[in-house]
């Protein structure tokens, strides 16, 4: 099979280029957002993956192909984003400023697909990373899903290309990113999770940002249309995750987690709708994501915050937090 | 009682709030007399208040509409986008919703709006707890404004969610905030 991540129509490039001004905004989301993505820049070779060589030997090899299937699945996707679907987005900008937020989200993603590399290459033998590679061309769940998302890249519609963006960034990672959380729960590879971490925060950001510009286009069209983008957005997430479901099986059914991952991947379907400011799709009950998960990803987001519950039979009083505007001083 | 415009968090203060949560420590029946009249009114005509602020996003503005706060009497104030709007002014108890900002920054996690809504003392002192959202892809920044704002006023941090929130999540606002504003009024009239 021909490797995937080459579009097979080229993209096209904007009609008409002025100097950008940043002082001039008209969507002042634009400089928000570029703020935050240049404040969060981070490079992998920061954080040092050498520290989980132990725990890698501590491993089976069971682990092992796993983490390497689902790390070169994630590559491929920031491949796709990186190359294909960020730059796509750029013709479709509503503004200058906006445009040039899509040439940072489109480095970032090639920063997190060269930071799979960073790792296996601390890790893994040439001769592993050679056979995960050759099983992502193969694994027909991985490739449908990159042919679902590339098929909308070179569509002619910008909205449903944000929509799939969107997807994407807010839900179609995150089938792989359950992997490192789950291990850096149970102490393994905490190193290699630090720096999903960093994927992850900057996917949260990216996914908020196209989800936002996906609402800014919709006030454009009309009602009818918008009816449209809602059902086929439904449609689409509906597609991806039955494929999902399928490519969870592909990988987990072996060790045991697929019904913990699928929850994770409804929580996160769910995330990604919001994004683009549609409703919640799958109910609490089928949500509940494994808590050791959820807190792997935010030491936060406990049940201590939940006073109306009545879990928390006082007042949580906040710690002391660090600000750094002065007129915050009361 | 002490002052509603001195929200002076002592540790006196605390702990009589951590014995019972739901008795605010200030009343709208103790408020100085230049204030007595609208914040009385006021108190009568709303079971409770929220405050929030949303950015162009829509989000936390969506989240406080699928609350149909309305319907329970509970009155909604949304803090102002720009600078050089007329600034939001607040003399009831009331419960601010506020989303995280910073992408991952602590410090930088209350929006700019909300910071300067708190720091008029005439708003802080009718405050009676906060609700955050965030994204927990931020990791230990997730909802950090909450954390921020409980601590900073000395009110609970009464509930999290993401986003625009689930339908659980607006149940829950929903149905909490209608008791937590009914125990405050109990706590009142006694």
């Amino acid at each position: 099979m021909a490797p995937i991540s080459i579009p097979r129509k080229p993209l096209k490039l904007i009609d008409r280029v002025s100097a950008i001004n940043w002082n001039k905004l008209e969507d002042d989301k634009d400089l928000e957002v570029w703020d935050r993505l240049t404040g969060n820049f981070w490079l992998p070779e920061k954080v040092p993956v050498s520290n989980d060589i132990p725990s890698w030997q501590a491993m089976s090899e069971e682990e092992h192909t796993l983490t390497m299937r689902v790390f070169t699945g994630l590559t491929l996707l920031d491949t796709i984003q990186g190359t294909v679907g960020a730059v796509s987005l750029i013709p479709d900008a509503l503004t200058p400023h906006e445009e040039a937020v899509y040439t940072n989200i489109a480095f970032m993603e090639s920063v997190h697909a060269k930071s799979y590399s960073s790792i296996f290459s601390t890790l893994c033998s040439s001769e592993q990373i050679d056979a995960a590679f050759a099983w992502s061309e193969e694994n027909e769940y991985l490739q449908k899903k990159a042919q679902i998302v590339l098929d909308y890249y070179e569509g002619d519609s910008p909205l449903k290309r944000k929509v799939a963006s969107t997807l994407l960034e807010s839900f179609l990672f995150y089938s792989g990113f359950y992997l490192p959380m789950y291990f850096s729960s149970h102490a393994k590879l905490t190193n290699t999770a630090d720096v999903i971490r960093l994927i992850i925060r900057d996917e949260a950001v990216h996914g908020y940002y196209i989800g936002y510009k996906y609402q800014k286009g919709l006030e454009l069209v009309g009602g009818e249309k918008r009816e449209e983008l809602r059902e086929y957005t439904y449609d689409l997430l509906n597609e991806l995750y039955d494929n999902e479901v399928e490519y969870t099986e592909s990988l987990y059914d072996g060790v045991g987690l697929t019904e913990d991952v699928e929850k994770f991947l409804r929580y996160n379907g769910n995330k990604a709708l919001m994004n683009l400011g549609y409703p919640a799709l799958f109910p609490a009950e089928i949500c509940d994501v494994n808590p050791a998960i959820i807190a792997s990803l935010s030491p936060n987001a406990d049940e201590n915050h939940d006073f109306f519950s009545g879990s928390g039979s006082s007042y949580v009083m906040g710690k002391a937090e660090e600000t750094d505007d002065e007129d915050w001083d009361f | 009682m002490s002052d509603p415009t001195i929200q002076s968090g002592t540790s006196t203060i605390l702990a009589e709030r951590e014995q019972s949560p739901a008795v605010p420590a200030t009343s709208p029946a103790v408020v100085t007399v230049g204030h007595a009249a609208t914040a009385t009114a006021t108190a009568e005509r709303h079971a409770g208040a929220i405050v929030y602020f949303s950015s162009a996003s829509e989000n936390t503005a969506r989240f406080v509409a699928n609350c149909r706060l309305d319907e329970l009497g509970i009155a909604s104030y949304r803090i102002p986008l720009r600078p050089g709007d007329e600034p939001l002014a607040v003399r009831e108890p009331y419960v601010l919703i506020v989303p995280t900002y910073g992408g991952g920054v602590v410090s930088k996690a209350v929006p700019p709006q909300v910071k300067r809504f708190l720091n008029d003392p005439d708003n802080r002192a009718w405050i009676r707890g906060v609700i955050a959202s965030g994204n927990t892809n931020f990791g230990e920044a997730y909802a950090a404004a909450g954390r921020i704002v409980s601590a900073k006023c000395k009110v609970p941090l009464l509930f999290t969610f993401e986003l625009m929130g689930t339908p659980g999540d607006v149940r829950k606002t929903r149905d909490g905030l209608a008791r937590f504003f009914a125990d405050n009024r109990q706590a009142d009239d006694r």
